[in-house]
């Protein structure tokens, strides 16, 4: 790599303080970092550094995310041919597939777009490139439906680079999660498009292929019925939990107020809880759901490597899912409505409150930074994910806006946190003076 | 009187280049050098000039803001040159050795028999008053205060750091009375006396160690070779007696008098003596606690046994570019060439010679001269080289991580030759929870950086910046991701508490 190594040094000049692209500096540094760990040596303080680095740092957390990427890619080609009933004429490798044509444009949009907002700021302001975007560049594409159109995953990370990170500071100064207020502008800028039962699962036909009987089967180029149209595929877990609800309000609707109406509407909404759920599917994540929230199995290969590493904290993971637990079982013991009986697997298991709790509430920077407000801030967003799940009637998804609020009060939990400490310290000076 | 403290958080970072077990003189210096930097906050006010002649204990300079904190030369001879740097500041004051070791008389002391104040005006006439320090701050102690505690810490858990038990081997008598006249100083009329009570015998498996076989032969052996083999083989005895003696706290400590014995457990910072005090009396608001290093007690004590500043003290010459480290006599204010010259391995790297331990130390030349306070000389690689995709690949041999983002954590026991690239670029706190894993104090530390930050006095006072010094971050500075100057941070927040409440 020597003459990489010559190259850098050779434009270096160029590109520091009265050089012709003094301005580029940010790019310059950027790619030449990329390439290699610059040979600056400690001035003042230590002689000695530890071998992390931001970079190494950001690169674990991507790392980890691959086996969510892998498995989300296959299943968006699996979920699309089995809604069909084609997964026998389309196999493993057309699923792969189409899940990558699909998928990798939304991971390429993010990063361009979002890299490219970043340097723009970077060179405007003339600080170096830094890593944050690494993550969030990743974390955008995982936590889309596959469906959605790239202009949207632009505008969203737009968004969510200038006025969630770049207008607090850049990496480190941001108040919330980059990656989770791009899906939360989504969420709201384009609720028809991207929620529903429709979102979820891309239902064109492949070339050739055409609808027969109203459209409850598909025929091949010669004509011959080769799969049956599964119709309620395209729903979510959560989407069906909500479901049981409306079940129930409509059941009541029809029967009036009847006493034992009301316990058959109750009944009819626990059978719909039960239609089609399966929790083994939930955890392996064949089911429909954001590109890379579904499969448990692939965010607890990617937990394992943050907690190896040190990276992502073990505190907000446990309390979090203790949190949803706690919650789950409270609304177990009411079990007002159907949806309240939904036990605490079901709920771990399904929707995004895995991948949230692995991947967006451990941001370091967003979360809690004491370790006792790490435990404080998990609990929380276990609790309200449940809770928003269970009461919010607009959206069956309830990870998103709990991580978002709990992120909103960490601040506020750390300052109690360090007001103990302060108290703690305060109070050995008085019982020092008393004691003198 | 003992306390035990357990510390759980911290971390050893093993390094080659242990310094073996032998003293050797250091070759006699010509110039010796004082250097006022190593007293941070102190304005040097001139005494002599050029030319002057000087006796060991000759006052040489004192402090502008107590003029009754003198700075004495540390041998007989002439002061050849005064070094000014930008704005006059005075960097170092040169002193020509010359052969009489003329020593200024200040009459030899007994300690039980004199009085607080005869004692402090005779450590601050013969320049010995230097070597008190107090907390907060770390700076030099007012000797108008009457101090909470007085702590020595007698260990170091520093990388490559020196054996104090071997350092003071054979100073019982001195360290004893130094002990007895700072014990005086204090408030509560003991001094903390700290030692380790997991010590173990700090070495690598690669480093050499000599011993005499039964034929009266010297032969040199590493200890991973002495471990293996058998039991009643010369080596292993001679290793086995090596433990015995240095695996342990020496006498000299667990025995000495006027002590409040602190056993402490723990890895690095564990021997820091702030780390120590915030455990067994910790600094408020407008108290002060005064420390002094365990070497410098023995030399207060011998000069108050002979009325002489003497001012030599052991040190321990470590590093992976060393060929031979081992511990050297040397004279205050040693020039280093005498002992790094012909004592350099062959390597690509140029050295950095280090005057100090690597987490604390001064960078100095290679002609450069030892520190007023330091005990260890170090000398690492550079690392002023391109890594190609350094910060990717996982498996990285010669690199170390407390974080196991790299796969060291391996290999716990390896011993690294670590150089001193950054390893990436300086990047806005992200990462959480590093710190305090490396901090065993119960302060918030990156609160308290911010706070230095924005310059929140009343957050610094109630973060516990009394309680902190540089040092005691080190190891957080050492760990951090976002590669930040904790302890340029730190001191930067102390002088300011310091300027605008002291």
């Amino acid at each position: 790599m020597k003459f990489l190594e010559k190259i850098v040094d050779k434009l270096e000049p160029n590109f520091e303080k009265g050089g012709k692209y003094e301005k580029w500096y940010p790019l310059f540094d950027g790619f030449a970092t990329f390439l290699f760990t610059p040979k600056h040596t400690t001035k003042k303080g230590v002689h000695i550094r530890d071998a992390v680095d931001l970079k190494r740092t950001m690169n674990t957390v991507i790392t980890a995310m691959i086996p969510c990427l892998l498995f989300g890619i296959w299943n968006t080609g699996y979920q699309h041919y089995s809604a069909l009933g084609l997964t026998e004429e389309f196999g493993f490798l057309d699923q792969v597939f189409f899940g990558a044509l699909k998928v990798l444009p939304v991971v390429i949009v993010s990063y361009v777009v979002g890299l490219g907002v970043e340097f723009g700021f970077c060179i405007a302001k003339g600080h170096p490139i830094e890593e944050g975007f690494l993550v969030s560049g990743m974390l955008i594409p995982l936590i889309v439906p596959a469906d959605t159109p790239l202009w949207m995953v632009a505008v969203a990370t737009i968004f969510s680079v200038v006025f969630v990170k770049e207008v607090f500071g850049g990496t480190g100064m941001n108040i919330l999660n980059p990656a989770l207020t791009a899906r939360a502008f989504l969420f709201f800028a384009y609720p028809k498009q991207l929620s529903g039962d429709k979102a979820w699962v891309n239902t064109e036909l492949p070339e050739g292929y055409s609808y027969a009987e109203n459209g409850k089967y598909v025929l091949n180029e010669i004509g011959q019925r080769v799969g049956e149209v599964d119709a309620i595929a395209g729903a979510t877990q959560l989407s069906r939990f909500k479901a049981s609800v409306d079940v129930m309000k409509n059941t009541k609707d029809e029967l009036g107020e009847a006493v034992g109406a009301a316990a058959q509407s109750f009944e009819a909404g626990v059978v719909k809880l039960s239609e089609k759920f399966d929790l083994w599917e939930a955890f392996v994540g064949i089911v429909p759901g954001s590109i890379g929230e579904t499969s448990v199995i692939a965010i607890l290969i990617g937990a394992g490597l943050l907690l190896h590493t040190g990276v992502g904290s073990l505190k907000i993971m446990l309390s979090g899912i203790f949190g949803a637990v706690f919650m789950t079982i409270i609304f177990n013991t009411a079990g007002v409505n159907p949806y309240m009986t939904v036990g605490p697997l079901e709920h771990l298991f399904a929707g995004g409150f895995m991948f949230g709790l692995v991947f967006m509430a451990t941001d370091p920077v967003s979360a809690a930074q004491t370790e006792v407000g790490k435990v404080i801030y998990g609990f929380f967003i276990g609790l309200f994910c449940i809770m928003i799940r269970v009461f919010n009637p607009a959206y069956p998804e309830g990870m998103m806006l709990a991580i978002l609020f709990m992120n909103v009060m960490a601040p506020l939990i750390d300052h109690y946190v360090i007001q103990g400490n302060i108290k703690q310290r305060l109070n050995r000076l008085k019982l020092n003076t008393a004691n003198h | 009187m003992s306390v035990q403290i357990k510390l759980r958080k911290g971390a050893d970072i093993k390094l080659q280049g242990v310094a073996s077990r032998t003293k050797v003189d250091a070759p006699a210096s010509d110039v010796i050098a004082l250097k006022p930097s190593d007293f941070h906050g102190v304005i040097p006010k001139l005494m002599l000039r050029e030319g002057a002649k000087v006796k060991a204990g000759t006052p040489i300079f004192f402090d502008k803001e107590n003029d009754k904190i003198k700075f004495s030369s540390p041998v007989s001879g002439e002061i050849v040159e005064i070094v000014r740097g930008a704005r006059r500041v005075i960097l170092e004051i040169k002193i020509k050795v010359d052969k009489t070791e003329a020593f200024e008389d200040f009459g030899a002391t007994d300690v039980a028999e004199t009085s607080v104040e005869d004692l402090k005006a005779k450590l601050l006439e013969a320049g010995l008053w230097p070597f008190i320090k107090q907390r907060p701050f770390n700076c030099i102690a007012n000797p108008d205060d009457l101090p909470k505690a007085v702590f020595v810490s007698a260990f170091d858990t520093s990388p490559l750091a020196p054996d104090y038990d071997f350092l003071l081997e054979g100073r019982e008598e001195d360290f004893q009375l130094g002990i007895d006249a700072l014990a005086k100083f204090s408030k509560n009329g003991y001094v903390n006396l700290n030692i380790s009570v997991d010590k173990e015998l700090r070495f690598n498996a690669e480093d050499k160690f000599s011993y005499t076989d039964d034929a009266g032969k010297n032969i040199e052996i590493d200890y991973k070779t002495a471990s293996n083999i058998s039991a009643s083989h010369g080596a292993a005895k001679a290793l086995a007696s090596l433990k015995e003696k240095y695996g342990k706290a020496s006498d000299l400590f667990t025995k000495a008098n006027n002590v409040s014995l602190g056993e402490i457990s723990g890895k690095h910072p564990a021997g820091n003596v702030g780390i120590q005090i915030h455990h067994i009396n910790p600094v408020n608001k407008g108290e002060v606690v005064w420390t002094v290093n365990a070497q410098d007690v023995a030399m207060i004590g011998e000069f108050l046994r002979t009325g002489r500043y003497i001012a030599k003290k052991v040190i321990a010459l470590t590093g992976s570019e060393v060929s031979n480290p081992q511990y050297y006599n040397v004279t205050l204010g040693q020039n280093l060439e005498g002992i790094l010259e012909g004592n350099l391995k062959e390597s690509e790297e140029s050295p950095r010679f280090i005057s100090g331990n690597p987490l604390t130390g001064t960078k100095v030349e290679k002609d450069g001269f030892l520190g007023t306070y330091d005990s260890q000389v170090t000398v690492l690689p550079e690392g002023n080289n391109y890594d190609f995709f350094g910060w990717a690949v996982p498996i990285q041999p010669n690199k170390f991580s407390l974080s196991r983002t790299l796969w060291s954590w391996l290999m716990p026991s390896k011993a690294y030759r670590l150089n001193t690239n950054m390893n990436g670029e300086q990047r806005a706190f992200v990462v959480t929870g590093e710190y305090e894993k490396v901090l065993p104090m119960t302060i918030y530390p990156v609160q308290l950086l911010k706070s230095c930050l924005v310059e929140d006095i009343d957050a610094m006072e109630g973060l516990g910046i009394y309680e902190v010094v540089p040092e005691d971050l080190a190891l957080c500075e050492f760990a951090c991701t976002s590669k930040q100057p904790v302890q340029e941070i730190l001191q930067n927040g102390l002088d300011l508490v310091k300027k605008e409440c002291a």
